[in-house]
């Protein structure tokens, strides 16, 4: 079986323009996005508490939220969580009411309509805890683009270092973006999520960017113009680019379908990383490239062509 | 040219079988067990300890599977859980209250796996249940409370020392004294630099009035925190030493939190109550009119006289204490073990705060020759630690309490002054509390997701790639098998994100057997022999795989760098299963490989799909 057989080169290049503009209004959105209604943030980022409690018979909801408007938390978002028997109440940060003593009075309260109810989960973050978090996911945020930046300086020429880097820093505002348009929370889980796919995929860029690197080498694009080249590199590696992807995809759709709630959010951030990896890797990296100017003498170093053997197997 | 040595044979298969040895005994499960160990620390888990244990359940007639003995526990492995409950209260009756007698899960992994280290993972919180706690100390109060100390111990010392000074007080985090001449202020000064080195001292003249300030030094300051967390750790272990959890994570996180973790723990309210408890040590007066023999049986009886209370003593004498409170730990500062100036015996130093100097110079002057009661109150029940004749008017705050005291009893009162009370207050800043039915529901979560995203992964590899597609399978599932060894071994804390790392893992590790097997098609395409093509397929495929892998791995260290807990899990998980993959990817495939194709000298075609 073979999906991609494909004989001629796809011209990519030619369009990148249109990719462009794509990228440029998906961006541009989710930036709009961030700006305008921000990040629904979890209970990690802003402190606050989080219950998770399970009842034998569904409850009303709202006799559920007026309980807990009785401790004074009117604002407190109440809904049901995987099944109509569970239901998990979020209580924000309040000066004076917030403290590790909240659930049991929350639970008390609950008990005093329906005696069965059970705890599932508790999750109490103090306002102090939940800032650092954040800083320190800002700090890793900041550490993995640096590092990966260092990375691919090392590896290639500064042209291929940034164009990957703009690619893939495109890739994670359009994630959070869209965590910012539909209001998704946004909680470690799916920070770590936002790392992991940074990390992965900027391996599709390497992949294209060594693609390219032996293409302007070997005697058959000797005459090729740099679209032409990318073209190739590109068409050459999609095979596998989409392949690779697919079943790291199969992967995480297992945990988006079975994973429940608790693992949804992590595995959906992971699913539009991994959807527009494969898109900005290829189609924003490679133009960016081609932009920055890049020439086979960037690649090519006289003594690299001297060596024979190299490239014998493509002939 | 696509064959491998045997000793690379030999190293996979010796990988594989270690990694199948490690990952056995995730798969026996656990049985119900009874963990029994001592609370103090002059008692020992023992043989001797074992044999009253085993004597105990033999007894309750239980069906017991085994009993062991490490360096600070016995445990008795049960067949149910409802004999897990029957042994913990016979147990509990037997042993009395100088034992933990905590439920606990222990691996059924037979013994022969254990005494090679072969033990199964953690399980986090999230996938077993249990409650996790941060608490902050708060180090200003400690400071604090060290400053107020110091500003008894100059009052007392002034005093003693018959220098004259118009007040002393504590004005935030500074003790300031202040004299009406230069002289007593300087003679005061030399003292206090002498007696007090940890002392910054400052000094300053305004309107006639010579003042003395003192701060504490900065590295005394590190010391006083140090200590505060090291004395509230100690005493949470005591606390939740009473709760009975088996494996209990007390640790030190930062300069000022403490991490609690109690795994199983579904009692939340309790948990808190007794980790937030406050002192509870009382002064009181004993009631010697009415210490006759007559009224003491009454007591015994139950019905001790009017106004009075029955306690005991360490060494089992009844004591009759007055109802009425003189003085609560809250009031004590600091107690020490040491010696009586004079007579050089073992003797208590206690410092009580500026409040509680008063009541007790007061309470001393009117009761000279009289015994008063110093009770501790553990889990609501009261014990006389000690009851000393006062000899003479109490001032300054400072107490000491000497006679018919060895070394040893001054350390042990000394501590248990203490031990009631958290040398600062803390507070929990974050908790976690997963209930039992959900972590089970995690770890179902986390291997189904796993299992068909595997599943998924082998029917189209194989599907796609035919017999490569499936050396590739069998690569991954090596992987699989390397990592939770790797885990195993490691000892590392299985969380759901933990299990979600794995899951990801190995989508992106098939990455590596994708890149090979489109390079080996790539180069049969170009007209290349099939060996020509696994040779160049592998070693070309071989720098990506690299590559992409770092890039990953940066991710995993700055994951595990800033993370905290579960997202720590995830980034071990991440990090040593990228280490595995490309060892299973490219070794074991390789290794499939040859040993299918390598051996055929006129390979005609490659089942590559």
């Amino acid at each position: 079986m073979e999906f991609f057989r494909i004989k001629k080169d796809i011209p990519f290049m030619r369009h990148a323009r249109m990719f462009n503009i794509i990228s440029l209004v998906t961006f541009l959105i989710a930036v709009g996005s961030l700006a305008i209604q921000g990040l629904n943030f979890g209970v990690d980022f802003t402190g606050g508490t989080v219950m998770e409690v399970a009842y034998k018979q569904p409850p009303q909801l709202d006799d559920v939220r007026a309980s807990v408007a009785k401790l004074g938390f009117a604002e407190a978002s109440v809904q049901n969580f995987g099944t109509a028997r569970d239901v998990l109440i979020r209580l924000p940060v309040k000066e004076g009411l917030t403290s590790a003593k909240l659930s049991e009075q929350v639970l008390a309260e609950l008990r005093k309509q329906q005696a069965d109810v059970e705890i599932r989960r508790v999750e109490f973050v103090g306002p102090q805890v939940g800032k650092e978090l954040f800083e320190s996911g800002a700090l890793a945020l900041l550490f993995v683009c640096i590092g990966i930046v260092a990375y691919l300086a090392m590896r290639f020429e500064w042209k291929f270092g940034l164009a990957a880097i703009i690619a893939n820093l495109h890739d994670v505002i359009i994630i959070v973006g869209v965590f910012s348009i539909f209001r998704w929370e946004f909680s470690l889980p799916v920070l770590a999520a936002v790392l992991a796919i940074l990390g992965y995929s900027v391996n599709e860029s390497v992949v294209v960017f060594d693609r390219v690197r032996e293409c302007f080498r070997s005697r058959q694009y000797r005459n090729a113009s740099v679209p032409e080249v990318l073209d190739a590199a590109i068409t050459q590696t999609m095979s596998r680019t989409i392949i690779t992807h697919g079943s790291t995809q199969m992967m995480v759709l297992a945990m988006l379908l079975f994973g429940g709630e608790t693992l949804f959010h992590f595995a959906l951030a992971l699913t539009i990383g991994i959807c527009f990896g494969i898109y900005s890797s290829v189609l924003v990296a490679s133009p960016i490239v081609m932009y920055l100017g890049v020439s086979r003498n960037d690649l090519v170093k006289p003594e690299t062509v001297a060596k024979p053997g190299e490239d014998g197997a493509v002939v | 040219m696509n064959r491998y040595p045997l000793w690379k044979y030999l190293l996979i298969v010796a990988a594989v079988a270690i990694g199948l040895l490690y990952t056995l005994p995730n798969f026996y499960g656990e049985v119900p067990a009874v963990q029994v160990s001592p609370l103090r620390s002059n008692l020992k888990a023992d043989a001797a300890l074992m044999a009253r244990v085993e004597a105990t359940v033999k007894k309750a007639e239980l069906a017991v599977q085994g009993i062991a003995l490490d360096a600070t526990s016995v445990k008795v492995r049960l067949s149910s859980t409802e004999d897990q409950l029957k042994a913990k209260d016979a147990l509990q009756a037997a042993l009395g209250e100088d034992y933990v007698v905590a439920l606990n899960l222990l691996s059924r992994s037979p013994q022969w796996l254990t005494s090679i280290g072969a033990l199964p993972m953690y399980l986090g919180l999230d996938l077993r249940g249990g409650v996790h706690f941060l608490m902050q100390v708060d180090m200003k109060a400690a400071l604090t409370k060290k400053v107020e100390t110091y500003t008894n111990d100059i009052r007392g010392m002034l005093r003693e020392q018959r220098i004259q000074y118009s007040g002393i007080a504590r004005e935030g985090q500074a003790v300031a004294v202040r004299f009406r001449e230069a002289a007593l202020r300087d003679k005061a000064l030399a003292r206090i630099t002498k007696d007090m080195p940890d002392l910054e001292l400052k000094t300053a003249d305004d309107a006639g009035e010579y003042r003395i300030t003192g701060t504490l030094k900065v590295e005394a300051q590190r010391r006083t925190q140090e200590f505060a967390l090291q004395q509230n750790i100690n005493t949470l272990r005591n606390r939740i030493n009473e709760l009975g959890v088996a494996e209990p994570i007390i640790q030190q996180q930062g300069a000022d939190r403490v991490v609690v973790q109690l795994p199983g723990v579904q009692d939340t309210a309790k948990a808190k109550d007794i980790l937030g408890r406050t002192a509870t040590l009382e002064v009181r007066m004993v009631d010697e009119e009415r210490m006759d023999p007559g009224s003491l049986e009454q007591a015994k009886a139950g019905q001790p006289p009017f106004g009075t209370e029955l306690y005991y003593e360490r060494n089992g004498q009844a004591v009759l204490v007055k109802k009425q409170v003189v003085l609560t730990g809250e009031r004590i500062n600091d107690a020490q073990p040491g010696f009586d100036g004079q007579t050089g015996e073992p003797a208590v130093h206690i410092n009580l705060d500026g409040a509680g100097a008063r009541i007790f110079q007061q309470v001393t002057r009117e009761s000279i020759g009289k015994r008063m009661a110093i009770l501790l109150f553990e889990r609501g029940k009261g014990e006389v630690v000690t009851a000393p004749v006062i000899r003479s008017e109490i001032g300054g705050g400072r107490v000491q309490i000497s006679g018919r005291m060895t070394t040893q009893e001054a350390n042990d009162v000394s501590l248990l002054l203490r031990a009631g009370a958290l040398a600062a207050p803390m507070d929990i800043v974050e908790e976690r509390t997963v209930g039992p039915s959900l972590g089970a529901d995690n770890i179902k979560i986390g291997f189904n997701s796993t299992l068909y995203g595997f599943a998924a992964i082998a029917v189209f590899m194989i599907g796609y790639y035919a017999m490569v597609g499936f050396f590739s399978v069998v690569a991954l599932a090596a992987n699989v098998l390397f990592l939770v060894a790797l885990l195993s071994m490691l000892q590392a804390t299985l969380t759901l994100p933990g299990m979600a790392g794995i899951a990801l893992t190995l989508g992106m590790a098939i990455d590596a057997n994708v890149l090979i097997n489109e390079r080996i098609r790539e180069e049969l395409r170009n007209g290349n022999t099939p060996h020509a093509a696994i040779f160049a397929g592998y070693d070309r495929a071989w720098g990506t795989i690299l590559d992409s892998n770092v890039t990953t791995l940066i991710a995993g260290f700055a994951l595990f760098a800033f993370g905290s807990g579960a997202v720590k899990g995830f980034a071990v998980v991440l990090c040593l299963g990228i280490l595995t993959s490309i060892f299973s990817a490219v070794v074991v495939s390789r290794g499939l490989m040859n040993l299918y194709y390598g051996g055929q000298r006129k390979l005609d075609r490659i089942s590559i799909g």
